[in-house]
């Protein structure tokens, strides 16, 4: 097989800040942690770091959805860089990571710097969860009420203000063709609850029950309150380096076997042709056409669960089940418990844990890689360590994924 | 203010332009409007200079016929907005004339329960300065 460019890259460390609910602390701050922590982790120092990465970039709006960008970190650690690139248009959240791996397969740096930092639990308070078209707002041209631009034109008007709203949709659609309930994807959150119950930086670590799911108050049918991931504050880096510049350091590398970046669709959250699958569709069958791997190969899946039916849709987009077999895929939670066939989200995912936004996938897919998940460490049958983690974030128009291996 | 606008819910409204006011006044006219390719007959959703179709640059406003069906939806009872009061349902709906010509919009005049993907549904519009926003009732249109 062709020995695409992403082989020529490694996960060298990582880090992670404190998480919680409300941290009330500058999100450079939290970032910096993060990055210190993730070089020491690596081995390497300051001065090794020649490349920086980041989702989305610094923005002022929704409230607390970044508020770092790269040249934040650069100046704040006067680095020089020999690569960088920060923005919201790529394939997810990961999608940053996955410019990293081209950019040291390319040369163009060493060890890449990749963060992800979020306030939202700080910065929207007690005044509850922000629409993502709450920023969206600006002048009219008559009797001074708030215009709106851009693609929120076609949601707002009608109080479709968050993704919430539009991926219930879409959950709604895959309820309609395939006859998927609630109870069934209420095992998402129930596995990561139980999953982030033995995580020390789990966000909500008190026990779920179907009951409490079932019970729970309504956001948008299907969701409830239990389907969509908790705002937080926390900042998580990987370090991406090239492969031929990791010798010396502090733990065997993590390869960076295969990743998916397809979208074959129209970017769109209501033109989509198949509002069942998403672009994770692609980015998902792309990654199984870069590596000899096959989904059965996998040891443990961290699959982003911003709201629990994108989760469902990767596992399908993933072929860790048929398209359409989601629902029953996951009943009961015994397929995607730590000790099940696939072990799913075992820090917790978002819905418990945190919305790291991404980052916390891949950083848990290398802690298991790396058996530093004490507790929630997940053992192999045959008592073997896992050896091949898949990590994926994004949902709607956006979607990336990326096989990770300590072979 | 103490017109009929009074009793309506509030609503974020759009902010008009050469792209969308074709779409968001062409219920002044009691029709809705999409751009469609003179050329090929592609029916083109947001704007766009050129069909994506065919390419041609040769692109007009035209009407569909209104109806519609449910291709999805969602029962949202969060307050987002300030004045839109929940529960609410939010929908797409698809039009005959095209597959994968959707909105997202608003169900009016619809009892939750009976609401059911593949429903018939038709336009409805309701006026707000100088934009008609473009809503779906049950039924076809009589």
């Amino acid at each position: 097989m062709t020995e695409f460019g992403e082989r020529g890259a490694v996960i060298s460390g990582i880090g992670q800040s404190d998480v919680a609910r409300r941290l009330h602390r500058h999100p450079l701050d939290l970032t910096l942690d993060a990055c210190l922590a993730a070089i020491e982790d690596a081995g390497l120092t300051r001065d090794d770091i020649d490349g920086i990465a980041t989702y989305p970039g610094n923005m002022d709006q929704p409230p607390g959805f970044s508020g770092v960008g790269v040249t934040d970190v650069q100046d704040a650690l006067r680095l020089n860089l020999n690569w960088f690139a920060g923005g919201l248009e790529s394939p997810g959240q990961l999608g940053s990571v996955i410019n990293a791996c081209l950019a040291v397969s390319a040369g163009l740096a060493n060890h890449v710097l990749c963060f992800r930092t979020v306030w939202e639990g700080s910065a929207q308070g007690a005044g509850g969860r922000a629409g993502i078209g709450a920023g969206a707002v600006s002048g009219g041209r008559s009797g001074g009420l708030p215009r709106i631009g851009s693609f929120m034109q076609w949601t707002l008007p009608y109080g479709a203000a968050s993704a919430a709203n539009w991926i219930a949709m879409m959950a709604s659609r895959h309820f309609h063709e395939f006859g998927t309930t609630r109870e069934q994807l209420a095992w998402i959150a129930l596995n990561g609850r139980r999953n982030a119950e033995v995580n020390p930086k789990g966000v909500y670590r008190d026990p779920m029950t179907l009951d409490d799911y079932m019970n729970v108050r309504m956001v948008s049918w299907p969701f409830c309150l239990y389907d969509c991931d908790v705002p937080a504050d926390g900042s998580t880096v990987v370090i991406v380096s090239r492969a031929d510049r990791v010798s010396g350091l502090r733990k065997t590398p993590i390869h960076v076997e295969a990743v998916g970046s397809a979208i074959h669709g129209r970017p769109s959250w209501d033109q989509w042709d198949d509002l069942t699958t998403m672009a994770l569709r692609d980015a998902g069958a792309q990654l199984w056409t870069r590596t000899e791997l096959t989904p059965t190969d996998v040891d443990v899946a961290e699959l982003y669960d911003g709201f629990s039916f994108i989760t469902l849709a990767w596992l399908e987009a993933l072929g860790f089940c048929k398209k359409g077999e989601g629902g029953s895929f996951i009943d009961g939670g015994e397929r995607i418990a730590r000790d099940g066939l696939i072990p799913l989200n075992t820090h917790g995912g978002q819905l418990s844990s945190g919305r790291l936004h991404g980052y916390g996938f891949i950083h848990e897919a290398c802690v298991q890689l790396w058996g530093e998940g004490g507790e929630r460490q997940v053992v192999r049958p045959g008592d073997r360590q896992p050896e091949v983690a898949v990590a994926a974030a994004g949902g709607g128009p956006l979607g990336g994924c990326l096989l990770l291996t300590r072979r | 203010m103490t017109d009929a606008t009074d009793a309506k819910p509030f609503r974020l409204l759009p902010r008009l332009d050469e792209t969308n006011e074709y779409f968001w006044t062409s219920g002044a006219e009691g029709v809705l409007r999409f751009l469609r390719c003179q050329d090929c007959g592609y029916w083109i959703h947001p704007w766009s200079p050129r069909c994506p179709s065919c390419l041609s640059k040769n692109l007009a406003p035209e009407a569909v016929s209104g109806e519609a069906t449910l291709h999805a939806f969602t029962i949202n009872h969060q307050p987002w907005i300030p004045g839109l009061d929940p529960p609410y349902v939010i929908a797409i709906v698809e039009f005959p004339e095209q597959i994968g010509l959707r909105l997202t919009t608003s169900l009016l005049d619809v009892d939750f329960d009976a609401v059911t993907i593949g429903m018939p549904l038709h336009v409805v519009f309701d006026n707000y300065e100088d934009v008609w926003l473009p809503f779906f009732a049950p039924g076809a249109s009589s």
